[in-house]
């Protein structure tokens, strides 16, 4: 056999393989696709023909309906939903990042007071939250601490790890060469926790939005009363079903964003050298 | 350049390498002890006088401390007693190190990686562009300059690697079993082109390997060591000329010093019946 006529062999197993990747590549989108579809088809028959009233539980369609006439004001109380998750993510991330750096540079500092931060992470949230409230005059600010508390803690013990996770042999080189702690925060030990921040980013940044929500019900109606729960919550006691799944609906759409937000950022940042980042070759 | 006015510049023509026993000294080792938790001893007595122009090699089995002397010469760790002396005093970018991992920044490229010493005595790299291109030069990875060390093969790391080992010129330069995790043909290439690189620049070096050809090719002083405690049970002179290459590994001298060397490494392992053969 000559070696063009080889070179356009392709055998059974090629064929297996390459129907099954482009299974992955279509199924992906479109398998969950499919079973939104039919959900949301099965939510509206049952709806229709066992005839609930909108009151118990609202079709899809009242539901999107509710989302274009209430817009503007479930839109203003989204935009209060999403200030306070992103300060709080804000708050998280230098937070996080600085506790785990004072952490790395005194092992002092790390042994009195991680404890504490483990401590706190384990607490639940919606149990401090009425202290909080009491004792911290601005809701606002209330608020943010509540969805502080909640988000900084994955960002702290993952950056912690990272900056922990420097090759040891890289950390002797440095010594060789004479590096300065600052050198060695700043050339090694920063990048190097770079992919474990992001990871913990992530995930702070689904927590954040969690720890806003919990925060306005705790707060209740006599909150800052405008942010997507204090909606849901007033909408509950008026018995408008289809705004609370519009208002639901709103909560979702921004956690998944929020995802995504953070994936690509992940992504641009480690796509040229981190392993994670990196599709396999050849 | 940073004051080391001892070495000569290699850019331009070094001066010729000095035979053995006429090279000014370079470092001084001495009655060298490192014990670790109270009773493992690492290293009992290892005395050891290295000269400008020297290529040692470290040559033992397991055990026999040659990486704990390569971590004392490097100030990584300080010995239990005896003393290292530097002549003139040591100074910040005396010492270049190549480990047997590449030990790259994956975050940097290839040219940021090479540029890592002259970073850490606070250089940018705009002022030293032309030392970082000579050494990527000297290993033949000029091409490579923005590429990850993820894109390199492992003997283009580890070339990344000694070149970021010379690109300070340092006075001594220090390399533990850095070729060991490469393939033959690889291993077999880097040590030609390592042995070039020391005709080019008549560079200090001390080579930690466990290979007998390694240590019989590369250098002029191979440090036969023992295991348990660690210590020096010999020292070997290779009596060959240099440049070395082919013929030289081809040739009867070569066969017989290799012969000489393993039955020293055999030696040293049978002292003081010791139980086990690598």
């Amino acid at each position: 056999m000559s070696v063009s006529e080889m070179s356009h062999v392709i055998d059974q197993e090629e064929l297996a393989i390459a129907r099954a990747e482009r299974f992955e590549r279509i199924g992906k989108w479109a398998l969950p696709a499919i079973v939104l579809i039919a959900v949301l088809v099965l939510w509206d028959r049952v709806v229709v023909w066992n005839g609930i009233p909108h009151y118990i539980l609202p079709g899809p369609g009242l539901v999107l309906q509710t989302l274009i006439e209430d817009w503007a004001t479930l839109f203003d109380s989204l935009m209060v939903t999403l200030k306070i998750t992103l300060m709080a993510l804000g708050v998280a991330v230098v937070g996080g990042v600085g506790l785990a750096v004072l952490f790395t540079q005194s092992r002092f500092v790390e042994m009195s007071f991680y404890p504490f931060a483990v401590i706190l992470q384990v607490t639940p949230v919606v149990s401090i939250a009425p202290l909080i409230f009491i004792y911290v005059d601005s809701k606002l600010t209330a608020l943010l601490l509540c969805a502080w508390l909640v988000a900084f803690f994955p960002i702290l013990s993952n950056t912690t790890l990272g900056l922990n996770s420097t090759d040891h042999n890289l950390r002797d080189l440095y010594r060789i060469y004479g590096a300065t702690r600052w050198q060695r925060l700043r050339f090694l030990q920063l990048p190097a926790a770079l992919p474990y921040f992001l990871g913990g980013l992530r995930i702070a940044g689904g927590l954040s939005l969690i720890g806003a929500v919990v925060a306005e019900y705790v707060a209740g109606t006599g909150g800052i009363g405008s942010g997507l729960a204090f909606r849901i919550l007033e909408a509950g006691y008026r018995l408008n079903i289809p705004r609370m799944f519009a208002a639901l609906l709103l909560i979702a759409a921004t956690g998944v964003l929020i995802f995504a937000a953070t994936s690509l950022l992940s992504h641009l940042l480690l796509r040229k050298w981190h392993e994670s980042a990196i599709k396999k070759e050849g | 350049m940073d004051g080391s006015a001892v070495i000569t510049d290699p850019k331009t023509a070094s001066a010729a390498l000095l035979p053995l026993g006429q090279r000014p000294r370079l470092l001084e080792m001495s009655a060298v002890d490192k014990i670790f938790n109270g009773d493992v001893v690492a290293l009992r007595g290892m005395s050891l006088s290295v000269h400008q122009g020297d290529f040692i090699s470290l040559l033992g089995p397991s055990g026999c401390g040659k990486s704990t002397a390569l971590r004392l010469i490097a100030g990584l760790m300080r010995p239990t007693s005896g003393a290292i002396r530097w002549e003139g005093g040591q100074q910040k970018g005396d010492l270049g190190v190549v480990f047997q991992e590449p030990t790259l920044m994956p975050w940097a490229t290839v040219a940021q990686n090479v540029w890592l010493p002259f970073r850490l005595r606070g250089r940018s790299f705009s002022s030293v562009r032309d030392d970082v291109l000579w050494a990527l030069k000297l290993v033949g990875l000029e091409k490579f300059q923005t590429a990850y060390p993820r894109e390199l093969s492992g003997g283009m790391k580890m070339r990344a690697s000694i070149a970021r080992a010379l690109v300070t010129q340092p006075r001594l330069i220090l390399m533990d079993e850095p070729f060991a995790a490469l393939d033959e043909i690889t291993r077999h290439r880097l040590n030609n082109d390592l042995l070039e690189l020391r005709d080019k620049l008549n560079c200090t070096v001390i080579f930690v390997t466990h290979s007998v050809f390694e240590s019989v090719f590369l250098s002029d002083r191979i440090v036969v060591m023992a295991a348990r405690p660690g210590r020096v049970s010999r020292e070997l002179t290779v009596d060959a000329p240099y440049p070395r290459g082919e013929v030289f590994r081809t040739s009867a001298a070569y066969a017989e010093l290799c012969r000489a060397a393993s039955d020293a490494l055999h030696g040293a392992m049978n002292e003081h019946g010791e139980r086990d053969r690598a």
